[in-house]
């Protein structure tokens, strides 16, 4: 609860602040003063701490995993913060207002990770995309970014029409919005209304972590959009909607029909594979990584078939572990001059200390033992063949995953083991560098003692 | 504790490595190896028993993995294996110029570190993490300090092996959960898994040591890959590297599923098979030195895969032998390639002869290194392939043993041609334009060359130790390979 009023709070604070103060350094200050001060709320009700008691009549829940989620997604817009914030005074004058816009959808991503009503995930996944939608076309003189920020809104406006359409049919069904009396409502057999209802969530919340066949609009809106903000709607954002999406499972004690089951295990094949063979096609990294985005979230997707400890702490272990090392990449990819792949040539000769850490970064993302992604995977795959079922959707995920190997190890190829004509001068400031370090040294660390991560959950 | 020193030593050296100059690094890498070697042959000596050869620490106690390593008797091989071949592929390659050396000799600590950690593992979420560090660091070695095709050509080594990794990962997470959420080898030993199961994982687990190896027909990698890295790492890879497969098929395939290795046994056999007598044949094809020895790599690892699947006491303890036996042969073998290619710059068997007026010292120690490559009685090579011979024949597992036994034999007369063949292409006929300017060897090639032969004769001569090492521990596996008797 702390999360969300604060958060709240804090964007109309940051919406004054850029009314009244001049220097972005000041402003830049305030943000990470904000999202210092929303972190320790947040862990301090882990502890029981609250600012106010609001009583939601059961719309909302918070539990450990609710808060350590928050914590993880805080804690990487802070990281996101040190490394990028400097980059978001080259998009455009109104510097406070894009803080203010991601405190407002920080605020949606504590509500859609602790909803515990219907309506509560539709406000939850609104108030996140509705800034989103803004910071996409916030580079107002770009006409790639005019339209994408069009593009994401049509298609999130129709992915809203039917997730309403959904929750209004689970109504229907159940005659309640509240995951936890779904239970005692139901009764056993099918229920063609409420297997319509949940097909229609599915297919909204798919198109909300760009699961396939509802990624299409993925590419487009993170290449078109300014690179400081793909890197935050490809991880933070992301991660929260897949929150969500578990929560939508695991909230209930409902038995998930063998149906939606397939149809997820078919979403989740189908993702897998598009995002990781298109991958492959791209000449722009930036582009790569929209695509590699859209694989990673087919391994996310693993997640809600285990009904399990692994799929939970999983999850939370993959949102660390994804975040921090794509906001790595993308923190690196800013800095260059040129997005192909060629761009990245020799750069391991003039920039030693980016190369090494971006290297770290996408063996995380590769999932090479030794590192935080390494063990996302290993929950991942750990939690579905746990639950038992679907051996060739497995199979079919570890084969993808040395697809992605591939497009990954292209980057690193391109910095260590080619030359390049003239090198760039990339102007980095040692702060950035010391960023850099302190990220690659957490995805070892978590890649090497991911429980430390969990430790909060139980107790 | 002697385990973790051996992991410990080539690991802090190789992050030290990283910050030191050229120069330092090149020395400081060869004191850590002999080092290493050092603490490895005190583990057999003065410090055998048991409770210096464990370690046990709690490691990610949320899914139940646990550090543990520990020395038994083919890891000792193994670990001895690679404790040896540091030192001397640092001295043999002393003199060569590497462009940032201080990385290179970082990396090649790295993995020497991975590959004691494949050698001790006794938990397999363990072994994977260091099956994995082992590769990483020959993944950049050969394609930074590679051949001209280096890039797509370590590219793809990469992806055949990254593939059998993946798949084997599967099969540890599914044993996991039947092992009752425990990762550690004997409560993988003790599943009992139905026939069925075991029948398909076998395969899924199996690939990643065939791609290793490599069997037929995963093996396309290799001879370009030894052709495209340098030749220290080639040495690496080929010399210790692909007994990974051998070890993780020994140590964690055939006794975790007996009896999809009993199922299967006669398919397996029937690729290594084919594998050995195609790479011989391709072996005396070939005009680059280099190839040439990376297929006869194949055949020779072939038949070790052959006689694992025999299921006999005489097979199973050739195989260990002859791990370290080909590893210290074929180390040999890289070294004199070495020597000749930076005499000469070339390693085309056509623009080389006469060799041996020029430099008789390598001409004599190439040949005692090249007959235990065809396994020349009083060589070590003959004690290796003599018992898994012998175990292929009385093998009960199967019923072709005759059949294997013949056509595998056939490749010993093979690998007698090729061989036998280089060292008259490049040692003898008459010298040309380029060789008659070559010098004989210096003192730091012929150091490590004597060291071989050394050891070549001491295990062709005297190989109780080694049967001695290895005894009780084979017994073991083979106990558990024995389910004839389900059928």
């Amino acid at each position: 609860m702390n999360a969300i009023l604060f958060s709240a709070v804090w964007g109309v604070v940051m919406m004054f602040c850029g009314a009244f103060v001049n220097k972005a350094a000041t402003v830049r200050n305030a943000a990470v003063t904000g999202l210092v001060l929303l972190i320790i709320l947040n862990i301090a009700e882990l502890y029981g701490f609250r600012l106010m008691r609001v009583d939601t009549h059961g719309m909302l829940a918070f539990n450990s995993f609710t808060l350590v989620f928050n914590t993880v997604a805080f804690v990487s817009t802070l990281v996101y913060f040190f490394l990028s914030a400097k980059d978001m005074e080259r998009v455009g004058v109104n510097l406070a207002e894009y803080f203010a816009l991601i405190f407002f959808v920080l605020s949606g991503v504590a509500i859609s990770s602790s909803f515990n009503s219907l309506m509560m995930l539709f406000l939850g996944i609104e108030i996140i995309s509705i800034p989103l939608y803004i910071l996409t076309g916030s580079d107002k003189k770009n006409l790639n970014s005019n339209e994408a920020s069009l593009k994401y809104f049509l298609m999130g406006s129709f992915s809203t029409g039917i997730m309403l359409m959904g929750i209004a049919l689970i109504y229907g069904a159940t005659g309640t919005f509240s995951l936890e009396r779904m239970t005692t409502v139901l009764s056993p057999g099918l229920n063609p209304l409420l297997i319509a209802g949940f097909l229609l969530l599915v297919i909204s919340m798919s198109f909300k972590v760009s699961a396939a066949p509802f990624h299409f609009w993925t590419p487009d809106v993170y290449d078109g959009a300014p690179t400081v903000f793909t890197s935050f709607m490809a991880t933070i954002v992301k991660v929260a909607a897949f929150a969500a999406f578990l929560r939508l499972f695991t909230g209930t004690n409902v038995e998930v029909p063998a149906q939606i089951k397939i149809i997820i295990a078919l979403i989740t094949a189908a993702t897998l594979f598009i995002g990781n063979i298109t991958a492959v096609f791209q000449q722009s990294v930036k582009r790569m990584l929209a695509y590699s985005s859209i694989a990673q979230a087919g391994f996310m997707c693993f997640a809600l078939f285990g009904f399990n400890d692994f799929a939970k702490e999983g999850l939370l272990l993959y949102s660390a572990a994804y975040s921090l090392a794509t906001i790595g990449v993308f923190a690196v990819l800013i800095k260059m001059k040129d997005f192909t792949f060629e761009g990245f040539n020799g750069l391991a000769s003039y920039q030693p200390l980016l190369a090494a850490t971006n290297t770290i970064f996408l063996l995380s993302l590769a999932g090479i033992p030794l590192t935080a992604g390494f063990m996302a995977k290993f929950y991942m795959l750990a939690s579905a063949i746990k639950s038992g079922a679907y051996m060739w959707l497995i199979i079919l995920a570890v084969l993808c995953a040395a697809v992605s190997v591939y497009y990954y190890f292209r980057v690193i190829q391109a910095m260590y083991f080619r030359e390049s004509k003239e090198p760039q001068a990339l102007s980095v400031s040692p702060a950035f560098k010391w960023g850099l370090i302190v990220i690659a040294a957490a995805v070892v660390f978590l890649g090497l003692f991911p429980q430390w991560l969990f430790a909060k959950l139980y107790f | 504790m002697i385990p973790v020193l051996l992991i410990l030593i080539p690991l802090i050296t190789g992050l030290a490595l990283f910050a030191t100059g050229a120069g330092r690094a090149r020395t400081g890498s060869l004191v850590s190896s002999i080092l290493t070697l050092v603490v490895s042959i005190a583990g057999l000596t003065v410090f055998k028993a048991v409770r210096y050869l464990k370690y046990d620490g709690s490691w990610m106690t949320s899914i139940g993995s646990r550090f543990r390593v520990e020395l038994d008797g083919m890891g000792q091989v193994l670990c001895l294996l690679t404790a040896i071949s540091f030192p001397l592929i640092f001295v043999s390659t002393y003199k060569n110029e590497y462009k940032n050396g201080n990385r290179f000799y970082a990396l090649m600590m790295l993995s020497q570190a991975g590959l004691m950690g494949v050698f001790l593992a006794k938990d397999a979420l363990l072994f994977y993490f260091f099956w994995e560090l082992a590769l990483i660091p020959v993944y950049f070695l050969c394609s930074i300090w590679g051949g001209e095709r280096r890039i797509p050509v370590t590219f793809k080594f990469f992806i055949y092996t990254f593939v059998g990794s993946l798949l084997m990962l599967i099969v540890i997470i599914y044993l996991y959960f039947q092992a009752g959420q425990s990762f550690s080898i004997e409560s993988f030993y003790a599943l009992q898994l139905p026939h069925q199961t075991q029948s398909w994982l076998f395969w899924l687990f199996f690939a990643a040591f065939a791609v290793k190896m490599p069997i037929f027909p995963f093996h396309t990698w290799q001879p370009d890959t030894y052709e495209q890295s340098p030749t220290a790492v080639t040495m690496v890879l080929s010399g210790i590297m692909v007994k990974m497969g051998v070890f993780g098929v020994i140590r964690w395939v055939v006794p975790v599923l007996p009896v999809g290795a009993y199922l299967w046994g006669d398919t397996v056999t029937t690729l290594a098979i084919i594998g050995m007598v195609y790479a011989s044949l391709l072996a005396f094809q070939q005009n680059d030195l280099k190839r040439l020895i990376a297929y006869s790599s194949i055949a020779h690892i072939g038949l070790m895969c052959v006689a694992i699947f025999a299921t006999t006491k005489s097979g199973m303890q050739g195989v260990m032998i002859q791990m370290f036996n080909h590893g210290i042969n074929i180390i040999g073998l890289w070294i004199v390639v070495n020597a000749i290619e930076q005499k000469l710059g070339t390693r085309k068997l056509s623009e080389l002869g006469g060799l041996a007026q020029q430099a008789p010292q390598l001409a004599i120690l190439l040949v005692v290194v090249a007959l235990a490559n065809i396994s020349l009685p009083l060589t070590n090579g003959f004690v290796g392939e003599f018992l898994m011979f012998n175990g292929v024949l009385s093998s009960e597992a199967t019923h072709y043993n005759v059949w294997f036994t013949v056509i595998a034999g056939l490749t010993i007369i093979l690998s007698a041609v090729y061989t036998l063949y280089m060292i008259q292409k490049v040692f003898y006929g008459n010298t040309n334009a380029l060789t008659v300017s070559a010098t004989d060897i210096s003192l730091n090639v012929k150091v490590a060359l004597v060291v071989i032969v050394l050891l070549i004769l001491a295990g062709g001569i005297f190989p109780k130790p080694m049967l001695a090492i290895t005894n009780e521990l084979s017994d073991a596996i083979l106990n558990r390979m024995n389910v004839k008797s389900l059928f």
